[in-house]
């Protein structure tokens, strides 16, 4: 198993934000974490990166990552696209996908990777070298996926990555997010709002209420259960 | 005709000192996202190091190279025990560990080696050039060295790996983490370069303006100046920023009547502010667009 | 570089019930106030008038430091100037005293006029600038200002570079006490008034929307908010606080000259900010009376190196003290509070939203 969360708590300050939350993602698999605002989701993901005060026990690849710093964390093979997409603002589109490469020392597959994203970003192509902070919000959102990509994680942290975007938009990064996982198999924990379309694309699915795991099924059962739907999911 | 060339000319002179200062200047802040006010005092620390080494025998570029090491070294250890504590302090804050280095610094200067004007040498030499007086060796081998720093660092900066990750860390430090930058590091090593560049500033400076505890005082005053009127976020604004305000003081104590050397300072600021107020983010800056 | 602080309510906000008098609840701040003022008046009778002279200073600067901190701390503008309002208010008094024979009562709301209006003038094309801009554009003003005072035409007024001397204020005849000691209830009462004046203005609604334009610039002029206004005022209100303590400074001294209003004395003010906590009102006093003892500590020390063990404590009072006094009473407050579950505590609020 890749990633194991178990007995989870955080805090920030004296609040505490997560209680006692567990959850599995493993190689290759797309899990969805909903709830609505407020509820902790973000914290999640901001506990596995080792940007939060934590309790309990995180384990990546066996490790026990919890208290690590984040770029330690982040060389294991985990990027974090978080809120907010945390884009370099200042720095050219194609400098944000290099700085994704960062931690990696084989020039000739950096290059390859970054045609590559292109090719499935073309948006971005065109904008290579423009400053990031000019791009629309999609394009933006676009940027950090890649730039997330480039690291060849093994687990992609997404951070509500429909926030702000047009639903034309949202349904084409999407449908890349799917074409990516099918072709590189990289494992996904995608925080959302917008249940229906993470419903949609993950396998399996957590219910965050109030910092705790309410629901953890399979996600054609939630998506099947309308009492669920109406009462959680607001659909 | 003849007058105005000459003082530009000596502008440029001048204008040299105030362009290393600016580029130590711009260096650090690229680095660490603050101005740091203690860097004229860092530099001046350093060409006594390098003072007290030859006064020990050694000859000028041993004590150089010593310094500029000395300097980076020391550059790291400020970063790593005096700054990397307070890093989460209010910004003013902040401002006050630099007034604090700043005063450290300055009064032990002057304890160690007191405060009578020692002579720094230069490896110059102080041949006029082009026979006429209006720029010798040494100013010519000040803009030069200036030149071929901003040259290096232009390289390091856009063309490196490491380049690029100093200023991915000192531009958003949480998103850098995030695609794996050492972000403790990045900052230690700007310190450390700003400290060595501002060695190299401090050495080329002193044969001119002579060495003293107080020397680097002014000269801070108009690399900030320069730095700014160049607009902070590029090395290459700072030089240009350095060299316009030596002209700009050089032209004010010439052709402005009542303007005594004390006025000039002011003289050059007020217009760097009008500058500033045409153009706020500096000649060179680029305007940071960013979506609300 | 924009200015923040950790709270947006200027004073410390733990509140505890203590006592019932007559219907209105006093609370911990109103004792404290209290007692404060009550030890300050009787001062002159129980320390030496050194001392009593040396508090003088204390509360005048802490009212300089007052105006930097309406401009910076509430307002987020950064300010290196500070020392030319400074000395404007001492050499508006100074002159209107030695030249025109004015009393010195009256300096003070002229030195406080005057310099409102230098400051709101500043302030206008300072609305341009921000930042690190803003404070080279006030550090200009600083370096100018010991130059504009020596200035040879304007000597006859300014006195030029040997100054201007001044009559200290007499006492009223009605009052059993010296001109020392006038000094320090003159300065006393002075200070009271500003500083509630002050404390009224931040907690009003204009306090309120000074204090957004420095934490949402964009959101508040969204909200119609008049930024350029505000901050204009915010410049020209700060500017006659400290006007008014130069005007004090000058009385105090009975002496003014060029060079005693430089860029350092800017710093002082800064420094005393810091210590004293930014945004706190209370605090100003504080950070008074750190820059007045602290240098001279440090210089008893050791005379060749005072600089060095300055900047070493100053090192030390930022370590353990990064938010200044009043976010060291703070933490203090909170931390005790904590530990007695008392009725209607309330801990200051510092934490960040969580999602």
């Amino acid at each position: 198993m890749m990633l194991e969360v178990d007995g989870l708590d955080a805090f920030y300050g004296q609040n505490q934000a997560l209680y006692r939350v567990a959850f599995r993602v493993d190689e290759g698999q797309v899990r969805t974490l909903l709830g609505a605002n407020g509820a902790g989701k973000t914290t999640v993901l901001r506990s596995l990166c080792g940007m939060v005060r934590t309790g309990g026990d995180i384990r990546f690849g066996g490790k026990r990552i919890s208290g690590w710093a984040t770029e330690d964390i982040v060389r294991l093979g985990v990027a974090h696209v978080p809120e907010g997409r945390g884009t370099f603002l200042r720095m050219t589109v194609e400098e944000n996908l290099q700085l994704g490469a960062m931690t990696r020392r084989d020039r000739a597959g950096i290059t390859a990777d970054i045609e590559r994203l292109y090719g499935n970003f073309p948006r971005l192509k065109e904008r290579r070298t423009q400053q990031a902070g000019t791009l629309s919000g999609g394009e933006q959102q676009m940027l950090a996926v890649g730039r997330a990509l480039m690291l060849r994680p093994r687990l992609l942290l997404l951070d509500e990555p429909s926030f702000g975007l047009a639903p034309l938009i949202v349904e084409e990064l999407f449908a890349i997010l799917r074409r990516i996982n099918a072709e590189t198999g990289v494992a996904m924990l995608i925080v959302e709002q917008n249940a229906a379309l993470a419903l949609e694309l993950a396998e399996h699915a957590y219910l965050l209420e109030t910092g705790r795991i309410v629901m953890d099924a399979p996600a054609a059962v939630i998506g099947a259960d309308e009492s669920i739907r109406r009462s959680y999911l607001g659909y | 005709m003849e007058l105005l060339l000459q003082q530009v000319m000596a502008g440029l002179a001048t204008g040299a000192i105030y362009a290393c200062m600016a580029l130590s200047v711009v260096m650090i802040y690229q680095a660490i996202d603050h101005l740091n006010f203690a860097q004229g005092e860092m530099a001046m620390f350093s060409t006594f190091i390098a003072w007290q080494a030859m006064a020990w025998g050694l000859p000028y570029w041993l004590a150089f190279i010593i310094s500029v090491v000395l300097s980076f070294i020391g550059g790291v250890l400020i970063e790593r025990v005096l700054f990397r504590p307070i890093h989460n302090a209010p910004v003013l804050s902040n401002l006050v560990a630099f007034i604090a280095l700043f005063s450290i610094l300055n009064s032990s200067a002057g304890y160690i080696w007191d405060f009578t004007i020692k002579e720094f040498p230069t490896p110059f030499g102080t041949k006029p050039l082009f026979g006429r007086g209006l720029i010798d060796a040494h100013e010519a081998g000040m803009i030069g060295v200036t030149l071929v720093l901003l040259g290096l660092l232009y390289v390091f900066f856009r063309g490196t790996r490491l380049g690029l990750a100093m200023r991915a860390a000192a531009a958003n430090p949480e998103s850098a983490r995030l695609v794996g930058i050492r972000v403790g590091w990045m900052t230690a090593l700007g310190w450390g370069m700003a400290a060595a560049i501002g060695a190299v500033a401090g050495m080329l400076i002193a044969p001119v303006v002579f060495l003293e505890p107080n020397m680097m005082l002014g000269v801070l005053l108009y690399g900030f100046a320069g730095a700014v009127l160049g607009g902070l976020a590029s090395p290459g604004g700072a030089v240009a920023g350095g060299f316009a305000v030596g002209i700009i003081e050089n032209l004010a104590g010439t052709f402005i009547p009542y303007v005594g050397r004390e006025l000039k300072l002011t003289i050059a600021l007020i217009l760097i502010v009008a500058v500033l107020m045409i153009r706020p983010s500096g000649i060179f800056g680029r305007r940071v667009v960013s979506r609300v | 570089m924009t200015v923040q602080s950790e709270e947006t309510v200027a004073v410390p906000t733990a509140v505890m019930v203590t006592a019932d008098v007559s219907g209105r609840r006093v609370t911990t701040r109103h004792v404290v106030i209290a007692a404060t003022i009550a030890i300050a008046l009787v001062i002159p009778w129980i320390t030496k008038s050194f001392v009593m002279f040396q508090l003088t200073q204390v509360m005048i600067y802490g009212l300089a430091i007052l105006g930097l901190n309406l401009l910076t701390g509430f307002n987020g503008q950064f300010s290196l100037g500070h020392s030319a309002f400074y000395g404007i208010g001492a050499y508006t008094a100074a002159i209107l005293m030695h030249q025109f024979g004015l009393g010195y009562v009256l300096t003070l709301p002229t030195a406080g006029a005057v310099c409102f209006v230098v400051g709101f003038l500043f302030g206008l094309p300072a609305l341009r600038l921000q930042g690190l801009y803003l404070a080279l554009a006030t550090f200009a003003l600083a370096i100018a200002m010991p130059q504009i005072l020596k200035f040879h035409p304007l000597e006859t007024l300014t006195g030029g570079v040997q100054g201007l001397v001044i009559d200290q204020p007499d006492p009223p005849s009605f009052l059993p006490v010296d001109s020392d000691q006038w000094l320090y209830y003159f300065t006393l009462i002075v200070i009271l008034v500003m500083f509630w004046a002050a404390s009224n203005l931040v907690r009003s609604r204009t306090g309120r929307a000074i204090m957004a334009i420095r934490d949402h610039p964009i959101a508040s002029a969204a909200m119609g908010v008049n930024g350029a206004l505000y901050k204009s005022l915010t410049f020209g209100v700060s500017a006659l606080y400290t006007g008014v303590a130069g005007a004090l400074g000058a009385l105090a001294i009975a002496f003014v000259a060029p060079d005693s209003f430089n860029f350092l004395l800017s710093v002082s003010f800064l420094v005393g900010l810091v210590i004293g906590g930014v945004g706190s009102i209370p605090g100003c006093l504080f950070g008074g009376l750190f820059v007045l003892y602290v240098p001279n500590i440090a210089e008893s020390i050791s005379t060749g190196l005072a600089g060095a063990i300055y900047g070493v404590i100053l090192l030390v009072v930022i370590f353990v003290m990064p938010a200044g006094a009043a976010g060291f009473v703070r933490f203090a407050v909170a931390f005790l509070g904590r530990r007695r579950p008392a009725r209607n505590t309330t801990a200051p609020n510092t934490t960040r939203n969580a999602n």
